[in-house]
């Protein structure tokens, strides 16, 4: 039986380093294939793919968020496009002042929306915008507050199920709306863009589109190695348990709402690292990344990687959009289309997702071990019961 | 420590044990409970020694249910006092801290935590820091290691202990919710039809388990089925509309003209 136990932890733990090592392997042939070898040889990376691939960890580092809520606690959010969007426009308020007087209208101080608008002064909230730790703190502190404080009501008045889920709607929608007006000062529908540099980077310049494509790879990694600390602690646990039986945890004697806010807010942390990193590969961020449609599509990269896994969220995601950079080449007005029917038949006929079938490849592989014979699967990592 | 009526509210660290002096472990007072002027409770007073195994038999929306909801924290009443020894007021704790005081229940449906192992399920029950950063960089220490190990061969799921409780058996999960209230060390066990849909050799060992545990903790059951409430009860309390109809030995409850009347007299019939 104790061997059983250290078999686990060491799965887990192989896991852990399994996809840090697949990540790294694959940050390195990219970065080393971009570099070395030559426009229109076979091995070349351009550019272009770089940035591409840069988006796509972000999507997965989002995808990881929304696993750690929805695939371990049964949190189903369909607003974790705000955090990301949070994330966002906090650095694209900082990238905005790097452009300094270099925009159309040669203002020093104030970006080009606000010189369109007429007005005199940076508003009070942009103070500090300038600033490289305030920034990174703005990234990390706004997702985290408006989680702390949307979670705290919604899940102190024990609100769940979809009535959150539409609550969690509502305020991205509500944010949409809002970074719309241009009296929000954050350059209305058109959002932020027309960045230049990066600490002093060109934007345009290969080396930086390589190098934040390598530093998302490091976020990402960041966020895997954080979340797979959470799920396999005890906390894991308690989250595991709050999302099969909530009224079981709370007669135990746990705050079940505290466990939620406080993986709510670590989620919404990691979203907005995520869009923080993604707006300046991109070039642009505009309150369209609010959009609800966006929020049901990261759920959708997780329930097709398979839940409560972690993993599948990262395979979900990649896999999902490059699908989606693919068909929306060919056949734009039918990507909707494509994306609803894969939803539906991977939750028809892989109810775990791609990461259950590659479990169960796995296992098909690899004979089995003889201590491991005992019918025990990796317990925690099972998703619940697909009711919830 | 105790809570004061307006201010303190228990930390999750802190547990409190009740003041049990006089003998009583649980004091219900002048309860009553109405949902949309239907009165689930009315005025009803419990008594419950310390060490001891009650039972609380009654009809169908006698209110049984009701009250362990009100004695757990889940209902309040509209009236009434319900004290926990002497000093802990329990309408002023949510449920959380009435648990983290010494309060456990086992629901009427068994309810464990599926997709976590027999283990884990009892790892979570221990008695011990609920709050958030201490679940963060938990350990297990030999001592908690042991208990589990105890509580594990109380309900005899040694064997089982790494199967994820959803794969356990309607009677397996029941005693290992038990379990999971045995693990926090609680002074009062609440149980809510504990044999409901177990076999005979099952409702067997819960009677043993149930009747092992008086002593060392109070213990009320709710339960439906006569031959068990017999087999287990030294003192039963018939519930009737919200309030106590009778209570005694089981002896003296057949024996009691009311009772007959309402309740024995149809389930009997």
């Amino acid at each position: 039986m104790k061997n059983l136990l250290h078999c686990e932890r060491f799965k887990k733990l192989r896991s852990l380093h399994f996809v840090i090592a697949i990540l790294f392997i694959a940050t390195l042939y990219v970065t080393l294939c971009n570099l070395f070898f030559a426009q229109g040889t076979l091995l070349h990376v351009s550019d272009y793919t770089v940035s591409l691939l840069g988006k796509y960890l972000c999507y997965a580092l989002l995808a990881l968020a929304v696993d750690l809520v929805w695939g371990y606690c049964g949190i189903l959010s369909l607003g974790h496009g705000a955090f990301f969007a949070l994330g966002g426009y906090a650095m694209g308020m900082y990238l905005m002042r790097q452009i300094g007087d270099r925009g159309v209208y040669g203002n020093p101080e104030l970006p080009d929306f606000m010189v369109f608008l007429n007005w005199s002064e940076l508003p009070w909230y942009w103070a500090g915008s300038d600033n490289v730790m305030l920034m990174i703190l703005l990234v990390f502190a706004g997702p985290g507050l408006l989680a702390y404080i949307f979670g705290s009501m919604a899940f102190r008045s024990r609100v769940s199920g979809v009535y959150l889920s539409i609550m969690t709607q509502a305020m991205t929608y509500a944010l949409l709306l809002s970074f719309f007006r241009n009296e929000m000062g954050f350059g209305g529908n058109n959002g932020l863009t027309d960045f230049k540099e990066i600490f002093g980077f060109s934007l345009q310049s290969p080396e930086t589109k390589l190098a934040l494509f390598i530093a998302t790879a490091v976020a990402l990694a960041f966020g895997y190695a954080v979340s797979h600390f959470i799920v396999n602690s005890k906390m894991g646990r308690v989250v595991t348990a709050i999302r099969d039986a909530e009224d079981r945890v709370r007669f135990v004697g746990y705050k079940p709402e505290h466990y939620k806010v406080w993986i709510f807010v670590v989620s919404a942390m990691l979203a907005g690292l995520a869009g923080a990193l993604y707006v300046p590969q991109v070039g642009i961020i505009n309150p369209g990344e609010f959009s609800p449609l966006n929020s049901i599509e990261m759920v959708i990269w997780v329930a097709i990687g398979g839940r409560g896994t972690l993993y599948g969220a990262i395979i979900g995601a990649v896999v999902v959009s490059y699908a989606k950079t693919r068909f929306t080449a060919i056949m734009p007005e039918a990507w909707l289309f494509a994306l609803g029917g894969l939803f539906v038949l991977v939750t028809l006929l892989l109810p775990k997702g791609l990461a259950g079938l590659l479990a169960s490849l796995m296992d098909k592989l690899s004979p089995p071990a003889p201590e491991n014979r005992s019918p025990t699967p990796a317990v925690t990592s099972t998703p619940a019961a697909e009711s919830k | 420590m105790i809570v004061d009526k307006h201010g303190s509210p228990l930390s999750s660290k802190a547990s409190l044990s009740p003041d049990i002096s006089h003998g009583m472990i649980l004091y219900v007072e002048g309860v009553s409970v109405s949902f949309d002027g239907f009165k689930a409770l009315n005025d009803l007073n419990l008594y419950i020694k310390d060490g001891e195994l009650r039972c609380l038999i009654g009809a169908n929306g006698a209110g049984k249910t009701t009250l362990m909801d009100v004695i757990t924290g889940k209902t309040r009443p509209d009236t009434g006092k319900v004290n926990f020894g002497q000093q802990i007021d329990l309408l002023q704790l949510d449920e959380s801290q009435i648990a983290r005081a010494g309060i456990g229940r086992k629901f009427q449906k068994p309810t464990v935590f599926e997709a976590l192992s027999v283990f884990e399920n009892i790892e979570l029950s221990l008695k011990g820091d609920k709050g958030i950063y201490s679940a963060l960089f938990h350990k297990l220490s030999g001592a908690q290691k042991d208990k589990i190990d105890e509580v594990l061969y109380t309900i005899g799921l040694v064997a089982e202990r790494h199967y994820p409780a959803g794969r356990l058996s309607h009677g397996q999960k029941q005693w290992l919710e038990i379990g999971m209230l045995l693990a926090a060390e609680p002074r009062l066990l609440l149980v809510d039809e504990p044999v409901a849909g177990m076999t005979a050799q099952e409702t067997e060992r819960t009677a043993e388990l149930l009747t092992s545990l008086a002593g060392k903790h109070s213990v009320v059951v709710v339960e439906h089925d006569m031959a068990f409430v017999r087999s287990i009860a030294r003192t039963v309390t018939v519930l009737h509309q919200g309030s106590v109809l009778a209570e005694g030995t089981m002896d003296e409850i057949q024996a009691n003209k009311d009772v007959r009347e309402v309740y024995l007299g149809e389930e009997q019939a």
